[in-house]
């Protein structure tokens, strides 16, 4: 075999099943008996349910069930949980109104769900959904975040004042208010980072199925955390144990966040698979993803920093809306805290950081993670601020940053906003893509665009983030209702081959490749007889599953603690094997070895001995090879870098083309630069699509007018470039793997890299700031002001 | 209900169907041919591509009964008897221009149409340009317009 190990570019063992429509994805499975679920939905923000008629709907052909949200209260389901509690400024806790699973009494967003039609077809289902008579009051409602506050505004909830779901703070005000009293410059900044529909290229699926036999049920589901749903559905709204209920999460078609949390259907199709006594499926239309899927970002900000005349960050401060939708999401409440003012530090020494979060309840659907989840907020606040900083006081955007990075002999360093960061360098990654991007040549490009008639501009970004979010202890202490550990099984067989059963879940990750090269590394058996299983509760021990760029970190160090062990197990086999003291004993490159002798044993020789105890030290040890890791990480990672843009627009359209886009990123260990790479280009291109397309756009109604691929601009091949993209790594200092993560960098960094850049290309037309995304007829709006501005 | 005779990937079948039936509901429930996916209802994403008589179709977009008669090639039907697969599939593999793999069976039908209509080649503008029809979320397209490009030479030369 050739090396296969950490660092190769093997290609994926997963590829032949995808590229030959062998994949298994949730729709694609159909149990025998099964019947077809369509949600009858609210098609209105805010109602009282007067009544809901189901009396043609239950006679129309095929039509099996037909429950409402009114059977389920009769059966004391509970509602969906929130996995995250945060505290109030005074130390009481957030309001956590109720999330039933189908409305009760009111509707609170447009596709909130009302009813589900359970029928022998699909198209039997659908036509008997649009059956059903809901009766309705309509109520005033609220869409948009800066509204929810106003006084005066419809309240979402009853119960919930104001809309506030909380008022949360960080740092200590009063030290920030006196480092801004005595500085040269105060520059503010008031920005919106604009909400996204995380259109995983899957909808959601899901497959209830009630064994009328055993009384267990079993639901297939488009989930990033198989386990994760399995305890928040069966412990807090079907009040199934654990031993009954096996949650199943095959292919998975793409996640970025929205595939983590725990919806309505899945309750819904496995309550009522045992209701009807046969399997329940239920597969999203793309226009159902747009309306239940969880949103992502919507925050509303105003930023300040105070800064010495020599462009020193003396002191952040900031007042953030946050947009958490008509309910709260499964990890809603922690994105705008603990994922977003945690890293107001961001690479920069800023010494005193306020940031007061206030979320709020609106007629719309709930926000919760989206690739970076938080940290893409505060990196866009951040990175727009610095180069706001330059652009009032005249200094250089590239020099204010040196000036301003912690250096990179200064680790661990702890900044004022919780986190401490173990490792980076944050000039090396800003060197290696000035040179990338050709920086120093861009005046030169400029000239000759101007040339052509086209307006270029080139925009830096130097950032970090916080992944491989843990460890449990300190999540559990920030709000956290769950542990963030990861859970490995590695079982070597009789013959020396491997399988792994991992609590991580790959939608695209390629885990069965990059994990099954960690046992190549550790174990040396070769990637053909290394298999990597994962989404499947009946299977794997445990697990809290793949979001956080937290599979590789946490889910790849419990793989190595586990690897340990059959180590430590097989060296006391082999000792005894070859007569050896346990501490002679060595292993590598799948041998063990007795130290300074030519006696060795092969790992299948020890596994075979470890299955076939006839000769075994079976007083000592007991047979098999097979070990389970718990790893729960002693910190967050930090991945960071620097990201270019270089656009150039057309002024006759507005149109931006991305020219160029470098990405210098440091993600620690890197097991597979392919893969890599290929996460870093996904990450960039959705922070492109945020920066220059992407939108959902509520009207003053609380209708979402960007419901469908048709009104929503998803990033297509001819809208980006090819990418730039390489590592400058440092190890993480406190896992086994030294690995950071690489799934949201991409996502993370480029958004101010493409604003910045969009700015510098109109700078001569008074443009200071701008809010995403930069679309063509918003610039060219700008552009033709401008020239009449000029004529004038 | 109305009948439709089809090939399918080189085997005829008779199949019953509604008249709203799509070709994709055929596919996927009369046939158990899934590898083709639905990925959105407005006909943007592409992920239900398949050829019919030779050239890509969208197949959410199509009814059954349109199909009557045609011969269509669905993603399960690209790869050799003996397992080799297509360049095309290959050069997807071998330059990572898949990841979560729900939107590659309609992006390589697509793909391969593209490079089948181009005998003279294309730029990597007309790749990009080409694969307007076909969305990914995952890979942000480098990597796919590098496979396309690679499997040109390949599938002309054949």
């Amino acid at each position: 075999m050739g090396f296969e190990g950490i660092g190769a570019s093997v290609r994926r063992k997963e590829d032949v099943r995808f590229l030959s429509g062998r994949g298994n994805y949730t729709d694609d499975i159909n149990r025998p008996g099964q019947l077809y679920a369509v949600m009858r939905r609210a098609d209105r923000p805010h109602a009282t349910i007067d009544g809901i008629d189901t009396a043609a709907a239950s006679k129309a052909p095929g039509v099996v069930a037909i429950f409402t949200g009114a059977d389920m209260a009769k059966e004391e389901i509970g509602g969906l949980p929130c996995g995250w509690q945060i505290h109030n400024k005074d130390g009481s806790p957030m309001a956590e109104p109720p999330h039933p699973v189908l409305a009760v009494g009111k509707v609170r967003h447009v596709g909130d769900p009302v009813a589900v039609v359970i029928a022998e077809t699909k198209q039997q289902a659908r036509d008997a959904a649009e059956l059903i008579a809901i009766a309705y009051t309509d109520l005033p409602s609220v869409s948009s975040t800066t509204d929810a506050l106003a006084p005066g505004a419809p309240e979402v909830h009853d119960g919930v004042a104001g809309n506030l779901c909380y008022d949360w703070h960080i740092g200590d005000k009063a030290v920030v208010d006196a480092a801004f009293a005595g500085a040269a410059h105060v520059v503010k900044l008031d920005l919106v980072n604009n909400r996204l529909v995380p259109n995983a290229m899957e909808p959601r699926a899901a497959i209830g199925d009630y064994d009328t036999s055993s009384g267990d049920y079993t639901l297939y589901t488009t989930s990033q955390n198989p386990h994760v749903i399995r305890l928040l559905m069966g412990a807090f709204v079907l009040h199934i144990p654990e031993n009954k209920l096996r949650v199943v999460a095959p292919d998975v078609g793409g996640g970025f966040g929205s595939k983590i949390y725990h919806y309505a259907e899945e309750a819904i199709v496995t309550w009522a698979s045992a209701k009807v006594r046969r399997p329940v499926k239920w597969t999203a239309d793309r226009t159902e993803s747009f309306m239940s899927d969880a949103h992502g970002r919507d925050h509303v900000s105003t930023a300040e920093m105070a800064v010495d005349k020599d462009g020193k960050f003396l002191g952040l401060r900031i007042v953030t809306l946050a947009n958490m939708g008509a309910y709260l999401s499964t990890f809603a409440p922690c994105v705008p805290t603990y994922l977003y003012a945690t890293l107001l530090a961001g690479v920069y020494t800023t010494p005193v950081i306020y940031c007061n979060v206030k979320a709020v309840f609106t007629n719309t659907v709930p926000v919760d993670a989206y690739r970076g989840a938080g940290r893409p907020e505060a990196t866009f606040l951040l990175e727009r601020l610095v180069d706001c900083i330059a652009h009032d006081t005249g200094l250089d955007r590239v020099e204010i940053r040196r000036k301003n990075f912690i250096p990179a002999d200064a680790f661990p360093y702890q900044t004022p906003v919780a986190l401490a960061y173990d490792s980076g360098d944050y000039q090396t990654t800003l060197k290696v893509a000035l040179k990338n991007a050709d920086w120093d040549g861009f005046e030169a490009r400029r000239t000759a665009a101007k040339a052509r008639g086209k307006l270029r501009g080139i925009g830096i970004s130097t950032y970090l983030e916080a992944c491989g979010i843990a460890p449990s202890a300190v999540v559990g202490s920030l709000g956290a209702r769950a542990g963030l550990y990861e859970v490995a099984n590695i079982r070597v067989h009789p013959t020396g081959s491997v399988t792994v059963f991992t609590g991580t879940h790959s939608h695209g990750q390629g885990h069965e490749t990059t994990l099954a090269q960690l046992v190549c590394d550790q174990l040396g058996v070769p990637l053909s007889q290394v298999d990597v299983v994962h989404g499947d509760t009946a299977k794997i021990p445990f697990g809290m599953g793949t979001y956080g760029s937290r599979s590789l970190a946490v889910g790849g160090s419990a793989m190595v603690k586990a690897m340990d062990k059959i180590i430590a197990k097989g060296k006391k086999i082999a000792a005894h094997l070859m007569e050896a003291a346990v501490e002679d004993i060595e292993f590598a490159d799948n041998t063990f070895k007795v130290a300074g002798t030519d006696k060795t044993k092969s790992l299948t020789d020890i596994s075979l001995a470890a299955y076939v105890p006839h000769n075994y030290p079976i007083d000592e040890i007991e047979p098999g090879l097979d070990e389970t890791a718990f790893y729960d990480p002693k910190n967050f990672t930090f991945p960071g870098g620097c990201h270019i843009a270089e656009v150039e627009i057309d002024p006759e359209t507005g149109v931006t083309e991305v020219i160029n886009f470098t990405a210098v990123d440091d993600v620690g260990r890197v097991v597979n630069p392919m893969i890599v790479e290929g996460q870093i280009q996904g990450g960039v291109a959705q922070g492109i699509g945020q920066a220059l397309l992407e939108s959902a756009i509520y009207d003053k109604q609380g209708q979402l007018l960007s419901g469908s691929m048709m009104d929503y601009t998803m990033p297509r091949a001819d809208n980006l470039p090819n990418f730039n993209v390489s590592t400058e790594n440092t190890m993480c200092t406190h896992n086994p793997l030294g690995s950071k993560g690489c799934g949201e960098v991409g996502a993370i960094g480029s958004p101010p890299a493409i604003i910045n850049a969009v700015v510098d290309a109109l700078k001569d037309y008074g443009v200071r700031h701008l809010d995403m995304p930069a679309t063509g007829p918003k610039l060219w709006s700008i552009i033709q002001g401008g020239q009449k501005m000029a004529a004038e | 209900m109305p009948q439709v005779t089809l090939t399918v990937n080189g085997k005829q079948h008779t199949v019953t169907v509604e008249a709203r039936t799509l070709l994709v509901e055929l596919l996927r429930e009369k046939l158990s041919l899934t590898g083709t996916h639905v990925g959105c209802d407005t006909s943007q994403c592409g992920a239900c591509v398949v050829h019919v008589d030779g050239v890509s179709a969208k197949s959410c977009t199509m009814l059954a009964l349109q199909a009557d008669g045609t011969a269509v090639t669905t993603i399960e039907g690209l790869a050799a008897a003996d397992g080799t697969l297509h360049p095309m599939q290959e050069m997807f593999r071998e330059h990572h221009a898949l990841q979560c793999g729900f939107c590659t069976p309609g992006m390589v039908m697509s793909a391969i149409d593209l490079v089948n209509s181009h005998p003279q080649g294309m730029t990597e503008r007309e790749i990009r340009e080409g694969l307007e029809g076909n969305l990914c979320r995952c890979t942000g397209y480098h990597n796919i317009v590098k496979a396309i490009a690679a499997a040109q030479p390949l599938m002309h030369a054949k």
